[in-house]
């Protein structure tokens, strides 16, 4: 299946911004028809050399070939005429477009005066997604369609412009179990087309799944480029790290039993549109409570719930025994609830103010003298939670929006612990955050439930939910179908079946 | 010797490439605003040496008519740095004139200066209501506002002028010096020394700030935003109320006319002193520098002869080019 012939090329290319170099000589090579991994924590320069691939940035010195020839690559739009698309994170579309529109914009098929050809572009569109052998309705406007749709629409796009080279960054972070399926489909359906995909992941079983050869970076250099049938998921790991993780992701056993301890959070029937469908369950001070669902299965919209997002339709919330009216967020603060988000960029920051502003937002009132904000104080407060969490961060002043997903995570959780709750939810606390900082993570709410907080733990990674929960409730269409103690799941295996409702 | 030179020297270089680092890592686009200023004050110092540019009389002109603009903007930029806008300022100010020529030839001087706070407090009330409540985008709502303030004031007053003739309010609002300062300048004085305070150093401020960079993070922070949204519209009402008693005062009489236009000027002090059009960063001082400047260039442009068209054309170049030059890269 695969052809020895490179259809990229990276050579030994070397980049610094303000005189920090970001990335080494690395050479990077991609065949025709392959899927490869590219690997590496944050900050070891994956999105550095994507960003050069794809015309964002120019390399300092180094060359780039495309099927044999050096190409010159300083805009996006050569890397387009190169061959090679970029399927976004944070999809590229227009929402108020049609699929059709988004596909071809920027390059819209042209009738005889100059006009637009708006059935031309469908058709084309249409044979695109034949090619792909996917239904989507080119005519449908993407803002009615699922995230599922959006990437689908993306691809499309690049394979419109005739890209035979697909970079696919974190793609099923927001795609449920079957469209994750779906995907690795057309994936595999791309590859016999001989269309390469470079594929970042955080996530281990999906590299394996569908990549064929794997390169990681380590600190701006290339550690290695192995097929993936001679490296180890251990290996892979501690060449991301560059030690050893062993531990971080098993279950330790607790001193206490918090299930003893008195509750400090129930939820009685609660019921909230389709979603959350009369669900009950106590939570203990000490207690580390999973959450495990399929996509769709209720998880977050609980969570939105218990802290006062959305309004119950019916049941109640108790706090330390007594009935709590939370119908906003205050009201779930003011009772001492914490909610971390599911998406820390849209819910979880300002992106655009400092690390220290983000920190003392909740925290505002613990800095007041008479009506004023205390700057000493909100400095004080502020660099004892960034060296309290380890957030790497040059200066307190600087954007939040510059710091990597994992250290924009830690200040959303310092920015909360700094509220001292006593029940603390997290939602997907881990998504995209590097692996290191992934265990610093885990590390913490173990910390937390020792102290004495309740935590809830909201995760579609199920290592990670074996690895902190107590006990593990487990959702489905909106109630809970199971309740499981960590004692009773033997491995990541039966929780999958539990989840899958096998 | 050498040594001791040597290590004497050593702190001195890297100091030196410490400011320099400094210097190159401040964000210079932050403070345009004030860079725009002193070269517009040289360039018309220098130019119009001799008409009097300097003089004490004509700077203090300046800032005399700079001030209800800079007053009506301190509130703005409240409303803009949440990521909303007010276009009924200027018409507020007119309704609130009228208002308080009305009551006050009525009733007398308190009940005047009700009348007037009163239109704020209603005017500001319903945009916010209806941009916080309903969720109305605020660009709508107060287009709207602009044409039914300016024309309940056109309509309660027959299109006539309402003379006031108490001449302590007069004193008072405008006309009127506080010892040796003129009472314009005070005003504005008190209101950019409050707003920049609130804005920069209290809960609420913060608030604002945080509801205009990302609504969804400020409530799930906890912040009422729609409160937020509510009281940024209610205060740029009421400053616009205050703004309007001013043009009574110092005019002597209240007309539906008076403001009008100022909401654009408002506006573009704001933007040129800093904050931002997409909320999330905001500085009252900026706009203090923001309304001065547009008022230096005013000033520079009539002493310099230009006719009124022309400075037009002049005045529209400059801020188009503060404003590229104040933008993200």
């Amino acid at each position: 299946m695969n052809t020895r012939e490179p259809a990229v090329e990276m050579r030994s290319i070397s980049k610094g911004f303000n005189g920090v170099t970001v990335l080494n000589e690395v050479d990077f090579e991609v065949r025709a028809g392959e899927v490869h991994a590219l690997a590496g924590g944050n900050g070891a320069g994956k999105s550095t050399l994507m960003k050069i691939l794809q015309g964002v940035y120019q390399s300092d010195s180094g060359s780039i070939h495309v099927g044999g020839k050096p190409v010159e690559i300083t805009s996006i739009q050569d890397a387009k005429a190169a061959g090679i698309g970029m399927v976004f994170q944070e999809f590229s579309l227009v929402p108020s477009l049609t699929v059709a529109q988004n596909i071809f914009l920027g390059a819209e098929p042209q009738g005889p005066i100059g006009l637009i050809d708006d059935r031309e572009a469908v058709r084309r569109a249409r044979d695109v997604f034949t090619e792909m052998e996917v239904v989507v309705d080119p005519r449908a406007q993407v803002s009615k369609l699922g995230t599922a749709y959006w990437q689908l629409t993306e691809i499309a796009k690049a394979l419109a412009q005739n890209a035979r080279v697909l970079i696919m960054d974190e793609p099923t972070a927001s795609l449920a179990k079957h469209e994750t399926e779906a995907l690795f489909d057309l994936v595999s359906r791309l590859k016999t087309r001989g269309i390469s995909i470079i594929y970042i992941s955080h996530r281990m079983d999906e590299v394996y799944r569908i990549a064929d050869r794997i390169t990681i970076l380590r600190d701006g250099r290339r550690l290695l480029t192995e097929a993936l049938s001679n490296v180890t998921p251990e290996q892979i790991v501690e060449g991301i790290v560059g030690k050893k993780v062993e531990g971080q992701l098993t279950y330790r056993q607790r001193e206490h039993d918090p299930a003893s301890a008195s509750p400090v959070l129930e939820a009685r029937s609660l019921t909230c549109g389709k979603r959350v469908r009369d669900v009950s369950f106590t939570l203990h001070a000490g207690e580390i409570l999973g959450l495990a669902g399929l996509m769709g299965s209720g998880r977050t919209e609980l969570a939105r719930v218990l802290f006062g997002i959305d309004s119950l339709e019916s049941g109640e919330i108790l706090v330390r025994g007594k009935k709590a009216v939370i119908t906003s967020p205050q009201h779930a603060i003011a009772a001492g609830l914490a909610l971390i988000p599911e998406d820390r960029r849209d819910q979880g920051l300002v992106l655009d103010h400092s690390v220290r502003d983000n920190l003392l937002l909740p925290l505002l009132d613990n800095i007041k003298r008479g009506p004023l904000l205390n700057a000493a104080a909100g400095r004080a407060l502020s660099s004892s939670l960034i060296k309290k969490f380890a957030v790497k961060v040059a200066h307190p002043n600087k954007p939040v929006r510059l710091l990597s997903g994992g250290n924009q995570q830690k200040v959303v959780l310092a920015k909360w612990l700094g509220t001292e709750p006593d029940v603390l939810i997290l939602d997907e606390p881990t998504a995209g955050v590097d692996i290191g900082t992934k265990s610093e993570i885990l590390d913490m709410i173990r910390e937390l439930a020792n102290a004495g907080k309740a935590v809830i733990v909201i995760s579609s990674e199920y290592p990670e939910l074996l690895a902190v929960s107590d006990r593990v409730l487990v959702l489905r269409d909106g109630s809970i179908s199971r309740e499981l103690k960590r004692s009773e799941i033997a491995d990541e295996e039966s929780l999958q079946l539990a989840v899958q409702g096998v | 010797m050498n040594n001791t030179t040597i290590s004497a020297q050593a702190p001195k270089t890297g100091g030196l490439d410490a400011v320099k680092r400094t210097l190159g890592e401040l964000d210079w686009r932050r403070y345009v605003i004030y860079i725009g200023f002193v070269v517009v004050f040289i360039f018309f110092a220098v130019l119009l040496r001799d008409q009097g540019f300097l003089s004490p009389t004509n700077l203090l002109n300046i800032f005399r008519q700079t001030a209800t603009i800079t007053i009506i903007a301190v509130g703005m930029t409240y409303v803009i740095a949440c990521a909303e806008i007010d276009l009924s300022v200027g018409s507020t100010a007119g309704l609130s004139s009228v208002c308080t020529a009305m009551a006050l030839s009525q009733w007398g001087i308190v009940p005047g200066i009700l009348a007037g706070l009163a239109v704020g407090l209603v005017v500001g009330s319903i945009n916010g209501a209806l941009v916080s409540l309903l969720g109305i985008p605020s660009f709508l709502v107060t287009l709207g506002m602009l044409g039914i303030a300016v024309g309940v004031a056109q309509w309660i007053t027959a299109s006539a002028p309402q003379p006031i003739l108490n001449e302590t309010f007069n004193m008072l609002f405008g006309s009127g010096n506080f010892g040796p300062v003129p009472g314009l300048i005070v005003w504005s004085a008190i209101f950019v020394a409050i707003g920049a305070v609130v804005l920069s150093r209290t809960k609420f401020g913060r608030q604002v700030l945080a509801t205009g960079g990302n609504r969804n993070a400020a409530d799930f922070t906890g912040i009422n935003t729609k409160r937020i949204k509510f009281q940024v519209l209610l205060i740029s009402g009421v400053v616009a109320s205050v703004a309007g008693m001013l043009y009574a005062g110092r005019l002597e009489s209240g007309r539906f006319q008076w403001g009008a236009g100022d909401e654009l000027s408002a506006i573009a002090a704001v933007i040129l002193g800093g904050t931002s059009l997409f909320g999330g960063a905001g500085s009252v001082v900026g706009t203090l520098f923001g309304a001065l400047l547009i008022g230096l260039i005013n000033n520079g442009l009539i002493l310099a002869g230009l006719d009124s068209s022309q400075q037009q054309v002049v005045r529209g170049a400059i801020i188009i080019l503060a404003v590229a030059l104040a933008r993200k890269k």
